[in-house]
């Protein structure tokens, strides 16, 4: 059976102005519970990859730079 | 290599005491185990990163259960928990906690984590309960988990991030021997012997699907998927009372609590559309649940949280707490919704079904040295057995399980274990990496949680659990045979997935067990709407036995502190009556 991608609007918005990954910084993606973030290999940023949030706020609260935004999911808006 | 790529491999270490879970009994587990016996290895395991996993991510904005000296006894606190639990209780365990609670709120309190003091320098507590007065705010309780991290390092702690432990190892004589897990980024076997284990893994909160359809947007943090629970059942532990499953009364939507237990001291109060109270106290137990269930499906709902009554000073410093600690996106959620507390009401609903012993009684069997029936295996927090521990509750039994695990490893040297499990476990754990063709994991799991609210919600109907039960089976044929997993990272979605498919089995085989009805709204049988106690004033255990799930009575230890007649049903008086 063939997989389909499945659109979503993610929950968590990463200021790439802000985004200090491609100097290291890996912050939000060793502190969120469900391991959603990564840093891209091609833009050196951070982003959510998979839309599996609880909107819990570390990887907002602990970003050096305060690049990072929790929004609430759209479902559950 | 690129994270979540899958690499083959598999590596063994040893410990002393391996602690499972990170969140908050484990970390205090670790800690006292380590104090106990500095030169003894302590490794604490996380499936997430210990600096910022569990219940708590965020901090916690107060006690609700402290027994503090001159506010409550433990005999006061052991009588409210074994009342609010319908008369199920060993005490022993609970009043244990009761008396030993206080001591550690003041070792937290010297790891900088604050509690609300009066202007006397006393601590204020405050009263939520329907007898007694345990709640303690934590004004600054965003600090928990960073205090916390910094006693472990301190101790020199092991910490494994970002492994997911899957099964329990044990000796041919049933003692444990450790256990097998796998790297969520690489999908890396790490087989980890240990004298005593200590699970500290959480309630099974991704059992239930919540009402707005988002698979995370869960009551409990999402990465709590019950992963201990279902560990213990594979290795023949005992759990208890899985029918007294945990449902909340949260903002609707948010799936968060709203938090009565934080305003409700204030002055705010849980009311129906037409303004009025219709329950006795806000603390979360079954009885209360029903309520707030049957006044939702009156007609005289929607329920909600009312403020707009209160001081704006004093709801400002309510806001002040909501909005920061514990779950703070509940700010942005309220502010996009355009509610303000000054002129709008919180619009409530019940969760998502769930275990957890944290808020009601369905956990892995402990006594009260947090022993579970398995040998050198001890369990603590959300996921043991002790009823409404709560945060506290997490602390203080996983201080007990850490004392206790390294006296056991003290007198016990590495169990053997027959290494073909490990071949076994690996073929299980990587089965959805080797296929081309299948499901996604997101896709079993939605289906399972989407049938265990369809079939397995309360009220519990036999010919619906009949049926759920049949529909499972045939999801989880389907979990073990065609499920597909292309990364390390859904590799971590399907082995919860499994435990979730487990949770929902024993949720099931639990509930038809038990024919009553007991704990309100937590197991409400419309086939056995009475409760029994003649033939039900017992524990009910469920456990793995050559291979099939079993369930058994278990008597109710004789209590520690008595209860009279006439304060037995307190809690099934939550409806406020009509005034004459």
């Amino acid at each position: 059976m063939p997989l389909a991608t499945y659109q979503t609007s993610v929950p968590v918005v990463v200021d790439e102005t802000k985004c200090i990954a491609d100097k290291g910084c890996t912050v939000c993606v060793d502190v969120c519970p469900l391991d959603v973030l990564r840093i891209s290999d091609m833009r050196g940023k951070a982003y959510m990859a998979y839309d599996e949030c609880w909107y819990c706020m570390p990887c907002e609260a602990d970003c050096p730079t305060g690049a990072v935004t929790v929004n609430i999911p759209y479902l559950l808006r | 290599m690129a994270m979540d790529e899958i690499v083959d491999g598999l590596s063994e270490v040893s410990c002393d005491v391996l602690v499972i879970g990170g969140g908050t009994a484990g970390p205090m587990a670790a800690l006292k185990a380590k104090l106990k016996n500095p030169k003894a290895n302590v490794v604490l395991l996380e499936k997430a990163n210990v600096k910022r996993s569990g219940a708590i991510s965020m901090g916690m904005d107060g006690l609700n259960n402290a027994v503090i000296p001159g506010y409550a006894t433990p005999e006061q606190y052991t009588k409210e928990i074994t009342i609010a639990n319908d008369g199920i209780v060993d005490q022993k365990a609970v009043y244990k906690y009761a008396q030993n609670c206080f001591e550690i709120v003041e070792e937290l309190d010297s790891f900088g984590i604050r509690f609300l003091k009066n202007e006397n320098g006393d601590y204020a507590v405050k009263k939520v309960h329907h007898i007694g007065t345990y709640v303690l705010p934590m004004p600054n309780g965003d600090t928990v988990k960073k205090a916390l991290y910094r006693q472990l390092r301190r101790a020199r702690i092991l910490i494994s991030n970002r492994y997911m432990a899957t099964r329990l190892l044990k000796s041919a004589d049933g003692r444990i021997a450790g256990a097998i897990s796998v790297n969520t980024r690489t999908a890396e076997l790490l087989v980890i012997k240990a004298k005593a284990v200590i699970l500290c893994m959480g309630a099974a909160g991704r059992l239930g699907l919540p009402t707005s359809g988002y698979m995370f947007g869960t009551y409990e943090n999402a990465a709590n998927s019950g992963d201990g629970y279902a560990m213990a059942y594979h290795a023949g532990a005992a759990l208890a009372n899985l029918e007294c499953f945990q449902i909340n009364p949260l903002i609707k939507d948010y799936n968060g609590p709203a938090c009565a237990y934080v305003a409700g001291p204030f002055g705010a109060y849980t009311a129906n559309n037409e303004g009025s109270r219709f329950i006795e106290c806000d603390y979360w137990s079954g009885q209360m649940m029903l309520e707030f269930y049957n006044e939702l499906l009156s007609g005289k709902g929607p329920v909600f949280l009312q403020l707009k009554h209160l001081h704006p000073n004093t709801i400002q410093e309510i806001e002040s707490t909501l909005h920061k600690v514990e779950r703070p996106t509940r700010g942005l959620f309220q502010q996009g919704r355009g509610v303000d507390y000054r002129s709008e009401s919180i619009e409530m609903h019940i969760s998502e079904i769930g275990f957890c012993s944290g808020h009601s009684a369905s956990g892995v069997f402990v006594d009260d040295n947090a022993r579970t029936t398995v040998p050198g295996l001890y369990a603590a927090g959300d996921m043991a057995s002790v009823p409404h521990n709560y945060m506290l509750g997490a602390f203080t039994n996983g201080s007990v399980a850490g004392i206790d695990a390294m006296e056991f490893a003290e007198s016990h040297d590495f169990a053997d274990f027959d290494a073909g499990e490990i071949a076994i476990e690996r073929e299980r754990v990587l089965a959805p990496t080797k296929r081309e063709d299948g499901i996604p994991p997101n896709q079993i799991e939605y289906k399972t949680r989407r049938l265990v609210n369809d079939y397995l919600q309360p009220p519990k109907v036999t010919r619906k659990y009949e049926l759920g039960m049949r529909r499972l089976a045939e999801v989880r044929e389907d979990m073990q045979e065609r499920m597909i997993a292309r990364n390390a990272h859904e590799l971590l979605r399907a082995l919860e997935v499994q435990s979730i498919m487990d949770c929902a089995d024993m949720a099931a085989h639990a509930s038809l067990y038990r024919e009553e009805s007991r704990w309100g709204l937590y197991h409400l049988r419309t086939d056995f709407p009475e409760k029994d106690n003649e033939n039900w004033f017992c524990h009910t255990l469920l456990r793995k036995r050559n291979g099939v799930m079993t369930s058994e009575k278990r008597a109710v230890e004789p209590y520690v502190v008595p209860i009279a007649d006439d304060e037995k049903d307190l809690y099934d008086k939550q409806r406020i009556r009509a005034s004459a």
